[in-house]
């Protein structure tokens, strides 16, 4: 996939130069379009983050927490990992306020997406501290850290150098589930499309707009989290570790 | 070897029987005995060699000892206190994570694979722990971890990351960054298993000189039969399990009295 | 009101398993297309001419990193307009077939990059027809290292066939909505949904790791 970006690029350029020839009314729908972008825009970044915290947590207590803590992040895994999220978007969206608890609809979308993503990141994040060498671990043994020192300084330093492209992969994931929010009345760039398509029937044009949006800002991401991997490999370990 | 220092004569009544020792350890992996109630005394600022064909449980006792392997049965006790266990109530209990901690204090380990932290410099592997588990200021690490890296030899190489240094190199950091927390005790894993036959040698010349200058009590398992005959005080020879035979070197390198050393012995001089 | 409302839940509960049978038929199908398209794909894009190969990985990659909802609707609403009829439940197959597709591209490539060269060239020597190549060396020997991880496609295939409620095919999650907006009562059907995916998810999880293990067993043996 080296060359992903390019190819990706020359697509975009192509559709979007295809789409602006043959759509005349193009400036009318962009406004509306361009404001729902934000809001998918808003979205992803939002539920990243909490992905990143929810799967950094997830992960290390199933790994190192006392056997309730390891169960209640085990639940939470299988939990978000076997159902499906638009189920789970749902179920806070119409269940939890019989719980009295009653979110805004962008807060239930964030929330959502970034507890169903974290769960698949904390098997991310376990699956790169695991492959630390156990020799690492039994030097900080031997020089009498304590396990979160050996963790916090030792441990995943080295772990977060290849975990960076699979969540890239995971937050192009979560970039494109965000597309369910439009369905629990959220005015994202999917909401939009579907407005607009009901009113002005230009499917192909007003689709074709909105998925090369999307496939930007995945190419966007992939660049971004490749550039984030240069330079965290050259400020965390110089060459391959032995 | 002081037995004779009374508890009126040395500072805050310090232990002074052995410096380690083994009572009745017994270690297996499902039916497999790695080690078979195993006695072993070593003494302060004493130097043990343990020899052996693979498989014989010498590597274990190095890392029984730093608590990187559980013990199945029996007790060691290091500078008089139990290492895996502790008193309370006149009754030995698994120890909590703060005498585990106490204990290992005491000991250092260089590894075969020298397990250096690949994402810092030589000096950042020898500051960390001092740092963060002794307590060091940045200054003090940082003129310790100066003072060890050019003792053994790597004034020069400071800032140099693991992947930037021979396999030698690397494993000089590993045994200057075990002594900048201070043990006791010092345990070497076949330290020079992993490298190139042309740099043994000054691995090997960094422990001789620790073994000069400073005041260890040092364990190690080796396969340098030249090198355990020199340095060595008394020399273990580990069969499946056991220790077959010990004594000074002059003893089991010149005399062996069992036939099984003597097999192991012409097998390693046949090799060289 | 009460949390929760057991006679309700039986009420719902044969709606439900009716249900079950449309997403289970939406991800059985939509899996053929997309286990067949993802091979069409793959040896396309490794084996086709130039002018095949780099559009198609271009496609490839476009259709991966966009929303499966937006291509759900693409395929709905573009056919009508070139005067073509479709059912929502096929539009729906042939979305999640097409998205799926790209991603078994992968595995397939994956597979029959670790077909030794020596495969190749005891082919060529005997002189055999590209297709048999295909059809009695090559595929019989790619296919079963792969089969865990087109499984676990499955299973995320399966998780996504709720998508289809966005075009009002009565699969699991539209029957819930409607029941909850009959009702009412959003609490049971939707956690019950969930209930349904999560059971299924695991018993396929588990069957996956079960083939894995067993595709290991062989392997090591021959």
């Amino acid at each position: 996939m080296a060359h992903r970006p390019l190819v990706v690029c020359a697509i975009l350029a192509f559709t979007a130069g295809l789409v602006i020839a043959s759509f005349a009314g193009f400036r009318e729908f962009l406004p509306g379009l361009l404001e729902g972008a934000l809001v998918t825009v808003e979205i992803t970044l939002g539920g990243s983050v909490l992905a990143v915290i929810c799967a950094f947590v997830a992960a290390l207590s199933k790994m190192f927490g006392p056997w309730p803590i390891r169960g209640l992040a085990v639940v939470y895994i299988e939990i978000f990992r076997g159902t499906s999220a638009l189920v789970q978007l749902f179920w806070l969206f119409f269940v939890l306020p019989r719980f009295g608890i009653t979110l805004e609809p962008l807060t239930v979308a964030i929330l959502a997406l970034g507890l169903n993503v974290g769960a698949y990141g904390a098997e991310v994040v376990r699956g790169a501290v695991s492959a630390v060498s156990r020799g690492q671990w039994e030097a900080t043994v031997a020089l009498n850290m304590s396990r979160a020192q050996a963790l916090r300084r030792i441990v995943l330093p080295q772990a977060l150098v290849p975990m960076i492209p699979p969540w890239g992969n995971l937050f192009i994931e979560l970039l494109k589930t965000t597309a369910l929010v439009s369905l629990i009345t959220i005015s994202d760039l999917a909401f939009k499309a579907q407005e607009m398509n009901a009113t002005t029937y230009r499917t192909v044009e007003i689709f074709s707009i909105v998925l090369v949006f999307y496939l930007a800002v995945a190419v966007l991401i992939t660049v971004a989290m490749r550039s984030l991997e240069r330079f965290a490999a050259r400020g965390l370990a110089r060459g391959p570790a032995q | 070897m002081s037995i004779d220092a009374s508890p009126a004569n040395s500072p805050s009544n310090e232990f002074s029987g052995p410096m380690v020792r083994f009572d009745k350890v017994r270690k297996s992996y499902g039916s497999l005995v790695v080690l078979d109630n195993l006695d072993l005394e070593i003494a302060r600022g004493e130097k043990v060699a343990i020899i052996g064909p693979s498989g014989s449980g010498k590597t274990t006792v190095l890392r029984m000892l730093m608590t990187l392997e559980r013990i199945d049965r029996g007790v060691i006790f290091v500078d008089g206190e139990p290492l895996t266990s502790m008193n309370r109530n006149d009754e030995l209990v698994p120890a909590d994570a703060k005498h585990l901690r106490r204990m290992r204090g005491k000991i250092g380990m260089v590894f075969q694979h020298f397990n250096l932290f690949p994402h810092m410099s030589a000096l950042k592997n020898c500051m960390e722990a001092p740092r963060t588990v002794l307590g060091l200021s940045k200054i003090e690490a940082e003129a310790r971890g100066r003072e060890l890296l050019s003792m053994v030899g790597l004034g020069d190489k400071l800032d140099h990351y693991p992947s930037q240094l021979s396999g030698g190199q690397q494993q000089r950091v590993a045994i200057a960054r075990a002594l900048a927390m201070r043990p006791k005790v010092m345990l070497f894993d076949e330290v020079t298993s992993a490298l190139d036959p042309e740099l043994v040698g000054e691995v090997l010349s960094v422990i001789r000189k620790l073994g000069a200058d400073l005041d260890l009590t040092m364990l190690m398992v080796t396969h340098q039969m030249g090198f355990a005959k020199e340095f060595a005080d008394r020399v273990c020879f580990f069969y499946g399990g056991r220790i077959c035979e010990q004594g000074p070197p002059e003893k089991i390198f010149v005399a062996p009295e069992n036939e099984r050393t003597r097999q192991f012995l012409r097998a390693c001089l046949e090799a060289t | 009101m009460k949390f929760w409302d057991w006679k309700f839940t039986f009420e719902i509960l044969p709606l439900l398993a009716k249900a079950a049978l449309v997403t289970l038929e939406a991800t059985l199908i939509g899996f053929v297309v997309a286990a067949i398209l993802g091979l069409a794909f793959a040896i396309g894009r490794m084996f086709g001419p130039k002018w095949l190969a780099v559009p198609l990985a271009g496609f490839i990659e476009f259709i991966r990193s966009t929303p499966l909802l937006i291509q759900i609707f693409f395929i709905y609403f573009v056919f009508p307009e070139f005067g073509v009829s479709i059912e929502a439940m096929t539009a729906g197959v042939l979305a999640l077939g097409l998205h799926y597709a790209t991603y078994c591209s992968e595995v397939y490539r994956a597979g029959l990059a670790n077909i030794p060269r020596g495969q190749w060239e005891a082919s060529i020597a005997l002189n055999m027809s590209p297709f048999h190549v295909f059809r009695d060396v090559i595929i019989p020997q790619a296919i079963p290292p792969i089969v865990p991880a087109l499984g676990n496609y499955l299973v995320a295939l399966f998780k996504d066939t709720p998508l289809l409620s966005a075009i009002a095919v009565l699969e699991l999650m539209q029957t819930a909505k409607i029941i909850g907006s009959e009702n009412f009562r959003y609490t049971e059907p939707i956690t019950l949904v969930g209930l349904i995916f999560l059971i299924f998810s695991l018993i396929a999880a588990a069957v996956v790791r079960l083939v894995e293990a067993w595709l290991r067993r062989r392997i090591i043996h021959s």
